[in-house]
């Protein structure tokens, strides 16, 4: 992998000539992100002011100041105790231990001054942690590690000499196909804030997001990375340089809560692209989120309004803000057994867990990215539509349009007795509407995989066998007993991919090219490709020529992928 | 622009969509606050008011102005309240979407569902199925048709002759919005008229829509001469199934136990004035669907909800005894003492298990 770190500038140069689209802000100073990162002291105190007055508003008086403060320093230095990591700050128990000194003295006092100063100290040290500084240097280096170290790795394996892999004929593009509204969201980067909404299944979508950001020539987006990933090495270093700020989902206190939504909705308002992941984490099932968090989502509906408001204040153009849905396909998911697993528990009746990642080493996470480039596999990376934030399309130019196409002020949508206002109840049911839409824009161009269908179809057929099993009950069949004959499976699978067609007629779901082959080529395609990494294969052919499976709990991972389609009646 | 959307300017008027007898008990409960503009479709009615001052036996307000443009309708007045049957709902707003802008709030009043239905398929072919996706409530079609997001509707006992001879009553202005709701509030109160509010747009919705099956069975039940017994038998045997439908359409059990919901209930399936009432009443007395449609003044929005419902209940494991029944009976030909006699026999075991 080193070896292209010895590459010339010169030849490096020649190299991104072969870019397919070109940086939209070609000068890296100009890019908001490294403009935050400069007025870096004044962005953090704006943000520590703006989340100290909402926790101020929200807990009027000493006594509710107090409570806060005190349920916040009890559940910090519960989480030290049960929870350390290794990305905390050393001085984590001496700070909770100066709050709890700090409020048993100012218990007796009868202004709240030094509770305000406690609380403050508490933001500021948060938001401290939250802010990761973005170094344009080691952006490029990392940028040059994944593209340049996993072309050299595709290629050595490919050609399997030295010199193939140096000329570089494979990239990661054959292995990363990205489709959908491209040129619309290159033209809206240019014209307004974008905020990019991607699926979450794995961690190494993090990766490969700010990969695809950087090959369609956009700035870097900043975005909330969960701080166990810090904890690994390898991802430590990229997120650090790909504009990642920090979420430590540990921390479900208001003054870090409102710190994290502070940060978020003024980088917004900064004019930094943003992404975050808005079903929260990782999803557990593999179903594709239905329900999504409203907090992050509703920083940026307030953002709009804002920007609103101040250019009706001093009559300047607003700045626009547009939701780009984005689905991440794979056919494979490198932790499903243990998400699975996970979901499970928590469906059942286990309420608290910790989180365990099995993944969590360099080492690992470098296996894997191994085994990806070396086998025949590809990701595809949907591009949605852009939305307004109601949740309206927008062309182009960044107009919001309404069902006919005709264009509309979205400006209205927040305006009562002639201006535009603040009514957060009103902003909360935007928010969850915008929600929705994203979730149906997610279904509509989720690209439809030979592998999902293969673990749909298998898992409905097993599952209809056994119709008095609960799902508990049922994952605790032998698998070694449960074969498909593959006539029973193909006369299955036509039913089924005659209504994703169907469905793609509709416009309600996307699919890949490797749909269009004759049935027996889709099916062998899936079972080569779904869940190709695990030990315990989800569903593969015997010997015999029949359908099996060594694993049904990451199998149901895989078919539920395709939930949500209302699919389930035809089998 | 900008003074095109105060909602509090007293001197901007409020608009009203449909003459018939709720639009204008509705338009005459706004005009004691505001100025209204009333829309109806037919251009003969407009003269009709125009010179008569005058609607469906009732006079009017002076500060009521009917019209028939809804281009003027929507620039004039920022907050419509749209009372047409269901089945020209989807049009009426249609046309009324291109003068639409994202500051008005629309409030609708009409009790009744819409099917949407691909090529080829209709409630009465059996190949047909139906699911909720393909049933709209009128708030739902208001957002699927225009560019509105700020939707309520009212709901509640409000039959339009008490309302119109101003005795005391109430509704219940429903939306996901609050600003919705304490606008409707502010401009329907009076000392007559009380206002509720409550955030189960979908819900309230519901209510509103399924309390007709059971006002059908009611006033069959008064048709066969059966007394107080009956009828309290059906009305609550009748909440229970709303529930469960209601539940399953998206609404919480809530809803029903309000206003809207039980209140609106007694209302209609013990008043004469009701008009689903009606036509289970003269269903009882021996007149056939049709002879009743054929003489009836206005929209018993009922017979259309039950035939829905039965639809997309008929291969669920949901249970909904009274619709069937009242289904049979409307589109079957089934004698309503037959029908009864079926209901009675069927296995009603469990008092309450929904709360």
């Amino acid at each position: 992998m080193p070896l292209y770190l010895f590459l010339t500038r010169g030849q490096f140069m020649a190299k991104r000539k072969r870019r397919k689209y070109e940086l939209i802000i070609s000068k890296t100073r100009e890019w908001p992100v490294v403009l935050l990162t400069k007025h870096r002291d004044e962005f953090m105190e704006d943000v520590v002011e703006e989340s100290f007055e909402k926790i101020i508003q929200m807990c009027p008086g000493k006594a509710a100041l107090r409570e806060e403060l005190e349920t916040t320093m009890y559940r910090e230095r519960l989480r030290i105790k049960t929870m350390p990591w290794k990305a905390d700050p050393p001085d984590d128990t001496d700070f909770w231990n100066y709050v709890k000194a700090s409020l048993v003295s100012s218990a007796t006092n009868k202004d709240d001054h030094a509770e305000r100063k406690l609380l403050k100290e508490i933001i500021t040290r948060y938001v401290n942690e939250i802010f990761s500084t973005f170094k344009p240097s080691r952006h490029r280096l990392a940028r040059r590690i994944v593209i340049g170290g996993f072309r050299r790795l595709l290629n050595a394996t490919k050609i399997k000499t030295l010199t193939g892999a140096i000329t570089g004929k494979h990239t990661l593009r054959d292995k990363i196909e990205i489709t959908g509204e491209i040129e619309q969201l290159r033209s809206l980067a240019t014209k307004g804030i974008i905020v990019m909404v991607p699926t979450h299944f794995s961690n190494i979508d993090s990766v490969l997001i700010a990969w695809v950001i950087f090959e369609l020539g956009l700035p870097p987006f900043i975005y909330g990375a969960g701080l166990n990933l810090f904890n690994i090495g390898l991802f430590a270093y990229f997120m650090n340089s790909l504009g990642a700020y920090k979420v430590d989902r540990r921390k479900k206190n208001l003054p870090y809560m409102e710190a994290l939504k502070s940060y978020s909705a003024l980088a917004i308002q900064r004019g930094c692209h943003s992404l975050f992941f808005p079903g929260g984490t990782r999803s557990r099932s593999g179903k594709i989120e239905k329900s999504l968090k409203l907090g992050l989502l509703g920083t940026a509906v307030e953002a709009q309004r804002k920007s609103f408001q101040e250019a009706e204040e001093n009559g300047n153009d607003a700045i626009k803000i547009y939701v780009v849905p984005v689905t991440l396909n794979y056919n494979f998911v490198l932790e499903a057994p243990l998400l699975i697993r996970q979901y499970l528990e928590r469906k059942g009746q286990e309420r608290y867990y910790f989180e365990v990642d099995e993944y969590s080493t360099s080492y690992k996470i470098f296996t894997f990215l191994v085994k990806f480039f070396t086998k025949e596999t590809k990701i595809s990376v949907s591009i949605g539509r852009a939305l307004n934030l109601v949740g309206n399309y927008v062309d182009k130019e960044g107009n919001s349009l309404d069902q006919y196409g005709n264009i509309i002020d979205i400006r209205e949508y927040f305006m009562s007795d002639g201006k535009i206002t603040e009514n957060l109840q009103r902003e909360q049911e935007y928010t969850r509407m915008l929600s929705n839409v994203i979730v149906k824009e997610f279904h509509r161009i989720n690209k439809v995989m030979p592998s999902h269908l293969v673990a749909f179809v298998g898992f409905r057929i097993w599952r209809k066998q056994y119709p008095k099993l609960d799902l508990y009950n049922f994952f605790r069949l032998p698998v070694d007993e449960l074969y498909i004959p593959y006539n029973d499976f193909k006369s299955a699978f036509e039913i089924i991919k005659e209504q994703i067609f169907r469905l793609h007629e509709e416009g309600k779901v996307d699919i890949t090219d490797l749909l269009q082959q004759p049935t027996d080529v889709i099916i062998e395609t899936g079972l080569n490709n779904v869940g190709m990494y695990h030990v315990a294969r989800p569903i593969i052919m015997n010997n015999q020529g029949n359908i099996i499976t060594q694993d049904l709990h990451t199998l149901y991972f895989y078919h539920n992928r395709m939930d949500g389609y209302d699919l389930e009646q035809f089998i | 622009m900008t003074s095109n959307n105060s909602y509090n300017d007293k001197k901007r008027p409020v608009g009203v969509i449909g003459a018939g007898s709720f639009g204008t008990a509705v338009s005459m409960l706004l005009s004691k606050n505001r100025n209204v503009i009333l829309y109806a479709r037919n251009p003969e009615v407009v003269e009709k008011i125009k010179t008569e001052r005058q609607l469906n036996g009732f006079p009017l307000s002076s500060n009521i102005e009917p019209t028939n443009d809804l281009e003027y309708l929507a620039r004039e007045c920022n907050i419509l309240f749209p009372v047409v049957p269901s089945s020209g709902f989807r049009l009426m707003m249609h046309n009324l979407s291109p003068f639409l802008h994202p500051y008005h709030i629309v409030i609708h009043g009409t009790k009744g569902l819409e099917v949407s239905l691909g090529e080829g398929e209709s409630l009465n072919n059996p190949d047909t199925s139906i699911s909720r996706e393909n049933i709209k409530t009128m708030s739902e079609v208001i957002i699927e048709e225009s560019i509105t997001l700020r939707v309520g509707c009212l709901a509640g006992p409000n039959l339009a002759r008490e309302i119109l001879q101003e005795h005391p009553a109430a509704t219940v202005v429903a939306s996901h919005f609050e600003e919705v709701i304490s606008i409707g509030q502010n401009l329907l109160r009076s000392n007559k008229f009380q206002v509720y509010g409550n955030n189960d747009l979908t819900g309230i919705e519901l209510a509103g829509i399924l309390k007709n099956i059971i006002a059908i069975a009611s006033g069959a039940l008064s048709g066969l001469g059966y007394g107080v017994n009956a009828r309290s038998l059906l009305i609550s045997r009748g909440m229970v199934e709303m529930i469960y439908l209601g539940k399953e359409l998206g609404g919480s059990a809530q809803a029903f136990i309000g206003l809207a919901g039980i209140g609106d209930l007694i209302a209609t399936c013990t008043s004469p004035l009701s008009r689903n009432f009606t036509v289970g009443f003269r269903l009882a007395k021996g007149e056939t669907l049709q002879e009743i449609q054929n003489t009836m003044e206005e929209t018993a929005e009922g017979i259309n909800t039950v035939h829905i419902v039965k639809k997309l209940f008929e291969n669920s494991p949901i249970r909904a005894p009274i619709t069937e029944a009242v289904y049979k009976v409307l589109f079957e030909n089934l004698k309503v003492a037959k029908a009864l006699e079926l209901l009675m026999r069927s296995p009603f075991n469990i008092d309450i298990n929904f709360l």
